[in-house]
């Protein structure tokens, strides 16, 4: 099963060959994260790797058993904290699919927005790192204007910016105000500019293309074998997407294409991740469209046993301070059941595996993690790799250590 | 898209296994069954390399412990089939004092690091693992902290109180 070059390093008998081994992170700029790879250097070639995550056990899983649905969502919001509305709308989904909870139409069209946003804001690092990481430093100062454009419309929606704790089971807290509207609007009209300059900087540049093409292939059979998903499947030819196999949040109701690589190296997860981001301009588009026929002030489902009441009738109401206090403390009976439900995240499936047992918090929630599950297979395919090429490598896997770790 | 959809699957399992995998149910539409640790290999395999199923796509492999039960270790895959879109959830329950299963990364490179996961949390020995350590505890660690016997401590627990502290 193992596709991957072993090296014979005694190819010169009249050398004495050595072998050193090399520490290649935790705290190298280039390793994104905590990630130490012990490898086995013959050269600049790695003969041999071990990767360990590091011990940064956060125990999400087990916090989760002792904590109602809504205080796991700040915790959802830590996995993936480049891209964290993803997280927290796929709990919220899987939540709402164990209780049976059905959106408006709106409420769909704005997660639509807020997801697709989170997406590009994930694409523009790991896109404008890998160009770091090859020696542009000009593309990523480009794109990070644009990150924090995307961080502004998450203040106006939720009022936070990286971990944004954004939605409700339901729908949102608050509706998408004006000024919100406003700033995608202006988000849309204003990056497909510096996402063209920035592809006009890289996808033609020698440099950028003698660093990237034909470095770390992964052909489709081993892709599948190690559980991969998202971009970096998808860059090695297998069209699987979330949103178009399995469409939540109604994706259905949209048009978009799925951008497949061919020979799944480097440069073709670039090439993926920048197409999607534009694919993903199309989708906050046609979401823009489709809410303008919605009725303006609906931003959640009427479900008043689950979505938290408003703050200024819960200061004035009584029963709204009840219903406050019993959905905080999850005093509300939920039905038992089983639920695997998985969102497109920017770097994977990610899925949500929860056995409620009607009691205050989950009985058992796993999260499956596509960093943790695409990151496996690292250590083997750098092996053969030269030393230049296995940073490069990681930088384009896009692994968010939060991610790591559950 | 083909044409598999859970009905055919179940009839399949049946021609296949008969009684040795167990239908669970179908929650939220997604097929579970269950069998024990000497048909898992076979049913994975069958599930991998049928010519109409093709669940070539492990999707997951976790774990849940029931302490009440007499087979408290339950080990979960999901697997799914691209080719169809069909996900289906294998459960194999364990005896508490023996907690063996063989290992599917015989079958799917990316079961190496799920297991080791599962591995570290629960302890479930996934039997022939090429290298199953812990992957996110210290190495030294003598206990599995996702049994349900090792609870997180009670928020509301005086000594934890600010006063205690001179705050």
């Amino acid at each position: 099963m193992q596709n991957f070059p072993s090296l014979n390093t005694n190819t010169d008998t009249n050398l004495q060959s050595e072998l050193s081994t090399l520490n290649l992170g935790p705290t190298h700029p280039a390793t994104h994260g905590v990630f130490q790879n012990v490898l086995q250097l013959d050269g600049e070639r790695i003969v041999s790797g071990v990767s360990t995550i590091g011990y940064i056990h956060r125990a999400f899983e087990k916090i989760s058993e002792h904590r109602p649905f809504y205080q796991i969502t700040p915790l959802t919001d830590r996995l993936n904290y480049c891209s964290a509305p993803i997280n927290n709308m796929g709990w919220h989904m899987t939540v709402e699919k164990l209780l049976n909870i059905t959106t408006p139409k709106r409420v769909d069209y704005m997660r639509v927005i807020i997801m697709e946003l989170a997406r590009i804001a994930d694409h523009i690092i790991c896109n404008g790192v890998l160009g770091v990481d090859t020696g542009a430093f000009t593309g990523f100062l480009y794109m990070m204007e644009y990150r924090e454009a995307i961080y502004e419309i998450y203040e106006e929606v939720c009022g936070s910016r990286l971990t944004t704790n954004v939605g409700r089971l339901g729908g949102f807290e608050r509706n998408f105000n004006e000024i919100a509207f406003a700033k995608i609007n202006k988000f849309l009209a204003d990056f497909p500019k510096v996402l063209k300059e920035f592809e006009s900087l890289f996808n033609r540049n020698r440099i950028f293309i003698d660093r990237t093409r034909g470095v770390a292939p992964v052909s489709v059979e081993d892709a599948l074998s190690y559980s991969w998903s998202g971009p970096l499947l998808r860059a090695a030819g297998v069209d699987y997407d979330v949103r178009a196999m399995n469409p939540y949040s109604s994706y259905e109701d949209f048009d978009f294409e799925v951008p497949v690589g061919t020979s799944g190296d480097v440069y073709d997860r670039y090439l993926v991740r920048n197409e999607e981001m534009w694919q993903s301009l199309r989708l906050i588009q046609q979401a823009l469209d489709k809410i303008q026929k919605e009725d303006p002030t609906i931003f959640h489902a009427d479900v008043p046993e689950f979505y938290l009441p408003p703050k200024e009738e819960v200061y004035n109401n009584m029963e709204a301070l009840i219903y406050h206090f019993k959905i905080v403390m999850g005093e509300i009976p939920t039905p038992v059941g089983e639920v695997y439900h998985s969102v497109e995240g920017a770097n994977g499936e990610l899925g949500f595996y929860l056995v409620n047992d009607g009691g205050r918090s989950p009985y058992r929630l796993h999260f499956r993690r596509p960093s943790f599950i695409n990151y496996s297979m690292y250590a083997d395919m750098s092996r053969g790799m030269l030393l230049s090429d296995a940073i490069i490598n990681m930088s384009s896997l896009n692994v968010i250590a939060g991610e790591l770790d559950a | 898209m083909g044409t598999l959809n859970n009905e055919i699957l179940l009839q399949q399992f049946t021609a296949q296994f008969g009684e040795r995998v167990k239908f669970v149910g179908e929650p939220y539409g997604l097929v579970t069954v269950e069998t024990d640790r000497n048909q898992i290999i076979d049913v994975l395999t069958f599930l991998k390399n049928d010519a109409q199923l093709q669940f070539v796509y492990l999707t997951d492999i976790t774990a849940i412990h029931y302490p009440e039960q007499e087979n408290s270790i339950g080990v979960i895959y999901h697997l799914h089939s691209l080719v169809h879109n069909v996900r289906i959830r294998l459960k194999v329950f364990l005896p508490e004092g023996d907690v063996r299963i063989p290992t599917a990364s015989v079958l799917w490179n990316g079961a190496n690091w799920m297991e080791r996961e599962t591995y570290d949390f629960f302890g479930v020995d996934f039997e022939g693992h090429p290298n199953l350590v812990r992957i996110l505890n210290v190495d030294d660690m003598t206990v599995f902290p996702m049994r349900k016997e090792y609870p997180l401590e009670d928020p509301n627990r005086v000594d934890k109180k600010d006063f205690y502290f001179g705050r």
